[in-house]
């Protein structure tokens, strides 16, 4: 294993090169899809985003006026943010927990 | 009086579904005599998703989120060969800088999947520590890919008619940074891998295939490419590979040896692929709309990590699709797996497994 010698104590001077998550969270990264946020102001409940996303995720109804996300169906692929009429959906970069 | 043949006694042991070294479920049944293999047979189907009959109901335009989930390491890739299809039954012309934009994906893809490899392969024959050294460095490769296309792994950006995001210059000068400190790692692990004895004594003439049985059983990819075939799809010159030219890598010896070696050179030519398509980059728009409906049936093969994938589809002019057929390097590799075997002792069994690279959730969808 000679050849790997000066690596492995690099890295044992170097330190753990892994963060203690999740009391250590590394800040999200710019234009990562971490999760989707929708502005209920400017929507106009069309219903275009719920035609387009693949995994089902969403629900419209124009009456009463509702725009509702199952995040645990969200693939996050923001395949309904290019296709909104009135951009009041975004991807946000930062992950939520699952459960959260 | 009992002769030495006629007491040869043969012993069934089950390999896989589950074993430490698969990371994904694959089972072979292997018929030993003593310690040597004799026979092999797989079994596959245990993590079968239905993917390919979920695709004939979603849109033309949502299977490219769908199909890039059949696998996790070589996610662009299948959407790559997905749209490449599907643009070519619409009569598609792609933008140049989605082209160029393209192999910078796939050739990141390419990057963590052998270095992924790498690590499995190490841990099938207990280098733990190298087995961490390589992940580490695969870490930067994600970084890399969430930095460009918002995610490490399903990266969602190819899409039919182009790419979905363009990189700015500051995202371009972040990647032929990163790859800088990529490179930089490789220095300090690639020499383990080809020089260490120990590693050598695990690999060399360890499960030989010839360059005929590797043609004879359709072997593709690097298992190929270690038997001396010079096959390799990016040469067609799909999305800008035309461009920016490329010889395939190969050895000879056909053994696990000679599969490392070859990815390992991959390494090397998927940094430099990177760094030519970013100097290259075209100003152009990165896609084109795309109005109505595919018709007809197309054949769309692209190189993936493992080697070539094939898709075929068929379109009847409405939005849905009538048939998605993909058939993945993996299943092309498990008869070359099989005729692997025999003769190696059951200790290097999940060494030769891990050295065809086989990825199941692929192979089953
Ligand atoms: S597409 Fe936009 S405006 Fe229309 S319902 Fe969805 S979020 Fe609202
Ligand atoms: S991000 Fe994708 S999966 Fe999630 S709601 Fe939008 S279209 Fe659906």
């Amino acid at each position: 294993m000679f050849p790997f010698v000066t690596t492995i104590l690099r890295a044992l001077r170097r330190g753990p090169a892994t963060r203690r998550y999740p009391y250590e969270v590394r800040p999200p990264m710019a234009g990562s899809r971490g999760h989707l946020v929708n502005e209920p102001d400017t929507c106009i409940y069309c219903g275009l985003c719920v035609r387009r996303c693949p995994a089902g995720a969403l629900a419209v109804t124009r009456e009463p006026k509702s725009w509702t996300l199952d995040p645990y169906r969200c693939i996050l692929c923001a395949y309904c943010v290019e296709v909104c009429p009135k951009k009041c959906l975004r991807m946000e970069p930062s992950h939520v927990r699952a459960a959260s | 009086m009992t002769t030495a043949a006629t007491t040869t006694r043969r012993t069934l042991i089950p390999f896989g579904p589950q074993h430490p070294v698969l990371p994904e479920p694959l089972h072979l049944r292997l018929v030993l005599e003593d310690e040597i293999v004799v026979n092999a047979l797989p079994a596959v189907g245990y993590i079968h998703r239905g993917i390919e009959k979920l695709a004939e109901l979603k849109d033309f335009q949502q299977n490219v989120f769908l199909l890039e989930r059949i696998c996790g390491i070589c996610s662009f890739i299948h959407s790559l060969a997905y749209c490449q299809g599907i643009e070519e039954l619409m009569q598609l012309d792609v933008p140049p800088r989605a082209k160029y934009l393209r192999v910078v994906w796939s050739e990141l893809n390419r990057l963590h999947s052998h270095l992924l490899w790498l690590g499995l392969l190490a841990d099938s024959f207990g280098f733990e520590s190298l087995f961490m050294q390589v992940w580490k460095t695969r870490e930067k490769v994600l970084d890399l890919e969430e930095a460009t296309a918002g995610a490490r792994i399903m990266l969602s950006t190819c899409a039919i008619g182009g790419v979905r995001r363009d990189l700015s210059d500051e995202q371009i000068a972040q990647v032929l940074h990163g790859l800088d400190a990529i490179e930089r790692d490789f220095e300090s692990f690639i020499p383990a891998v080809i020089t260490d004895t120990t590693v050598k004594h695990r690999l060399v003439g360890v499960g030989v295939i010839t360059q005929q049985q590797a043609h004879e059983l359709g072997a593709v990819g690097p298992v190929a490419r270690a038997s001396g075939i010079a096959r390799d799809l990016r040469v067609t010159g799909y999305a800008a590979y035309g461009e920016l030219g490329l010889n395939p890598v190969i050895e000879t010896d056909g053994d696990c040896y000679a599969r490392t070696l070859v990815r390992v050179r991959e390494l090397h030519q998927s940094l430099l692929l990177i760094r030519k398509a970013l100097k290259r980059l075209p100003a152009t728009p990165i896609a084109v709309p795309v109005k109505g409906n595919p018709i007809g049936e197309v054949v769309s093969r692209v190189e993936q990590p493992r080697g070539e994938v094939l898709y075929y589809l068929k379109a009847n002019g409405t939005k849905t699709l009538e048939r998605v057929r993909v058939r993945t390097p993996t299943f092309a590799n498990i008869p070359a797996l099989l005729a692997m075997l025999p003769g190696n002792e059951l200790a290097d069994v999940p060494v030769i497994t891990l050295a065809i690279d086989p990825c199941v959730s692929c192979t089953e969808r």
